[in-house]
């Protein structure tokens, strides 16, 4: 009770706040829930139990995205957290041209990601594009990037790291830094060498960025929609689809309740994976 | 939807004011109009029909260059017979892109007074009764031809009207090649391949694929649709009542099969994912590519863009397995709706009772030459369209045409495009995607709450 009265500012300071988050995000959030179990065309709605997740699972093209989901949240995410660390101790290290090419490395992350998408499935043009004109003239016939099912989702994943890594880097330079300079002489004096410092003092003590950036990428991979949808709109077919596209499909077919649904199922899947995996690394985390 | 409005007290109150201020504003100014026009020294500047009060209705097409050129030309011409009436045009995406925005500028209230759509399967995914005026009624009707009133019509009520002339779904063939390389327009889908082979033996591609615009490469299963109505003419019925599938209906499996057969033989060019709609039509005219299985629609770009090579271009129908009936699968045009929460019902009505005569027609084919005959009673093609067009012309005047399913049917799933790739490019089978197909237009059928679902 006394904690009340002492307080310096009254509770109504939170209700501007509260109700913006009530409208803006609690309802919406709600009222999904709901519509997932409807049949809906924005304006009518009607009820049909689990029918739109029964649709969701059942349906070969729907259900094809959660394992491409997590096909491409595994290979960026850790595509970027093996790129990220090793530049990190690449670009702390005394190198002349490090600033400048910490600038390179980020640059890609300020560019629009729909630009990047156009001028990528340009580059991967199997007959046009630059990537096979190079490979062509090292005399490698280059494979057709976007086009071959097997490849397609992973030539989009490439370029999600190639624009993501700058990210990671940044996180990794800030965690590398601050691993203060007692290890490192500690080190020299039990004359330990490079490789030691990378393995026993580097990634160890900067794990709270591995994990910041396993958490974001991952999260990041789980719930990508733009660059895919530049560069192959899910195809060829369906091989490429994500749930984030295959649910804006669905509203693009003006199929809302099933759309709706499907989002209702990206979000308990990625606080599924992300939760867990939070509580799991927090509990790894070494104090410096 | 209700959140976005009620967002935030703040807003709604600036909103408020604003709105306030603004609707006082029109208030000042409509006084400012009665006095003017009521004082007879300002009269100077108007003329004859000045009391006749000036009124802006807008108009929706997709941005296609062919749409936004016709629809300029319909413009300019209402405008200059109803001069009180201004018509001012937006454009929107094509494809599902397009029906998206549509949808929900319906749904949300925020619809043009007249929009040009798509008519058949995608016309009855809109609501028609909820969203369009009835146009039952109306004297243009008359004009319309009675096989295009059926693909606008919903429980009985007409609610559109044709804005072009009928297309057709069919191979485009470059007849210079086929004359170098002695062969013949076929008539069963045997000769099709025996045509084909040759061509590749000749070191050309023999079917254009392009896929990277996905929707370019359902034609083959949909231009099938003349053989198939042909051999089970009750499937369009069945196949809305869930009575048939594709995958169980061996004719409907067949059109797939073709697709697959493409593929398999190995008739299409092999950067067919990478390609598009423009890049195929550049192969067709360039030569590059001899046979296109594309919509009739493509003349007007081909016209435009390659005027010289035109004339070497020309049309056949999907031939089927049996040479005694083959026949052209029909496109009708999309139509002018009339939006019912419109506050210029009248006006509207008059733009597209203009779209729906003759004089429309004929202000239509200055800027977009037909590709089929017009759905209105009197028009007639110029001379001058493209000979690939008169090739068509035999289809319907020997009555060898049946409209597409999606016309005769409201049933058509969304990711068919998506389907055909798969079959046109070897990742599944005919019978895997046909039987896929059938399980996505389960979700279309259940939205529309069709019965036997």
């Amino acid at each position: 009770m006394n904690g009340v009265f002492k307080r310096t500012y009254s509770y109504w300071f939170l209700l501007p706040a509260g109700i913006i988050y009530l409208l803006i995000f609690l309802t919406p959030t709600i009222s999904s829930f709901f519509f997932s179990f409807t049949r809906w065309d924005l304006s009518d709605w009607q009820y049909i139990g689990f029918e739109n997740f029964r649709m969701f699972f059942r349906e070969q093209s729907l259900a094809i995205g959660f394992r491409n989901t997590l096909i491409y949240a595994v290979v960026t995410s850790s595509l970027k957290v093996v790129l990220g660390l090793l530049l990190g101790v690449l670009l702390t290290s005394k190198l002349r041209s490090k600033h400048f090419l910490r600038s390179i490395i980020f640059f890609p992350t300020l560019v629009s990601t729909i630009a990047i998408g156009i001028a990528f499935s340009m580059m991967m043009h199997p007959t046009e594009g630059l990537i096979n004109s190079a490979l062509s003239v090292v005399g490698i016939t280059g494979p057709d990037w976007l086009g071959n099912p097997k490849l397609a989702l992973l030539s989009v994943a490439f370029v999600d790291v190639w624009k993501g890594v700058g990210i990671a880097l940044v996180i990794y330079i800030a965690g590398i830094l601050s691993i203060p300079e007692d290890y490192y002489e500690a080190l020299q004096i039990d004359g330990g060498t490079g490789w030691n410092k990378f393995w026993s003092i580097i990634v160890p003590l900067s794990r709270p960025a591995t994990h910041s950036v396993i958490i974001l990428s991952f999260i990041g991979g789980l719930r990508s929609f733009d660059l895919i949808w530049t560069m192959t709109k899910g195809g060829p077919g369906f091989t490429t689809d994500l749930i984030a596209s295959i649910i804006y499909k669905q509203y693009q077919g003006g199929f809302y309740g099933l759309a709706t649904a499907g989002n209702v199922i990206l979000f308990l899947v990625v606080a599924a994976l992300a939760v867990p995996l939070n509580l799991y690394m927090n509990r790894k985390e070494v104090d410096l | 939807m209700n959140t976005m409005t009620k967002m935030k007290p703040g807003l709604t109150l600036l909103s408020v004011i604003l709105l306030a201020g603004a609707l006082s504003a029109c208030g000042g100014n409509d006084g400012n109009e009665e006095k003017s026009s009521a004082s007879p020294s300002q009269s100077e500047t108007a003329e004859g029909t000045a009391d006749a009060k000036e009124v802006t209705i807008t108009l929706s097409t997709d941005n296609s260059q062919d749409a936004v050129n016709t629809a300029n030309a319909y413009i300019a011409a209402f405008e200059k017979k109803y001069p009180n009436i201004k018509v001012e045009l937006e454009t929107r995406p094509g494809g599902t892109e397009g029906d998206n925005i549509v949808k929900t500028r319906l749904a949300t209230g925020d619809m043009t007074d007249v929009f040009f759509y798509n008519s058949g399967s995608l016309m009855q995914a809109l609501t028609p009764e909820k969203n369009m005026v009835d146009l039952t009624n109306e004297a243009f009707q008359q004009n319309v031809i009675d096989s295009f009133k059926s693909t606008v019509s919903y429980n009985g009520k007409v609610y559109g009207a044709p804005t072009a002339s009928t297309m057709a779904g069919g191979w485009f063939y470059n007849k210079k090649v086929y004359a170098d390389l002695g062969l013949q327009v076929p008539k069963t889908w045997a000769e099709l391949i025996a045509n084909s082979e040759k061509i590749k033996e000749a070191g050309m591609t023999p079917v254009i694929g392009s896929y990277k615009d996905t929707w370019t490469s359902q034609l083959v299963v949909l231009a099938d649709y003349y053989n198939v109505q042909a051999q089970v003419p009750s499937f369009a019925e069945d196949f809305t009542a869930h009575k048939a599938t594709n995958a169980g209906t061996p004719a409907m499996l067949r059109a797939f099969e073709k697709l697959q057969e493409l593929h398999d033989k190995g008739l299409m060019n092999k950067d067919l994912l990478a390609t598009t709609y423009d890049v195929g039509l550049k192969m067709l005219a360039e030569g590059k590519g001899v046979q296109y299985p594309m919509l009739s629609f493509a003349t007007p770009a081909i016209l435009q863009n390659y005027p010289d090579q035109i004339e070497n271009l020309g049309f056949f129908a999907q031939p089927g397995d049996d040479a005694s009936s083959n026949g052209l699968t029909v496109w009708m045009p999309g139509a002018a709706y009339i939006y019912k929460e419109s506050k210029h019902v009248e006006e509207a009505k008059q733009f597209v009772a203009f779209v729906a005569s003759v004089e429309g027609t004929e202000v239509a084919s200055t800027v977009s030459k037909p590709t089929g005959p017009y759905l209105i009673k009197g028009a007639s093609i110029p001379d001058d369209v493209p000979s690939l067009v008169k090739d068509m012309l035999p289809y319907f005047d020997n009555n060898q045409t049946a409209p597409a399913l999606e016309f005769v049917s409201p049933v058509k799933g969304p990711s068919l495009e998506q389907i055909t790739v798969e079959v046109g490019s070897g990742i599944k089978d005919a019978k895997k995607g046909a039987e896929a197909y059938d399980q996505d237009v389960e979700k279309q059928a259940k939205q529309l709450g069709l019965s036997g679902w």
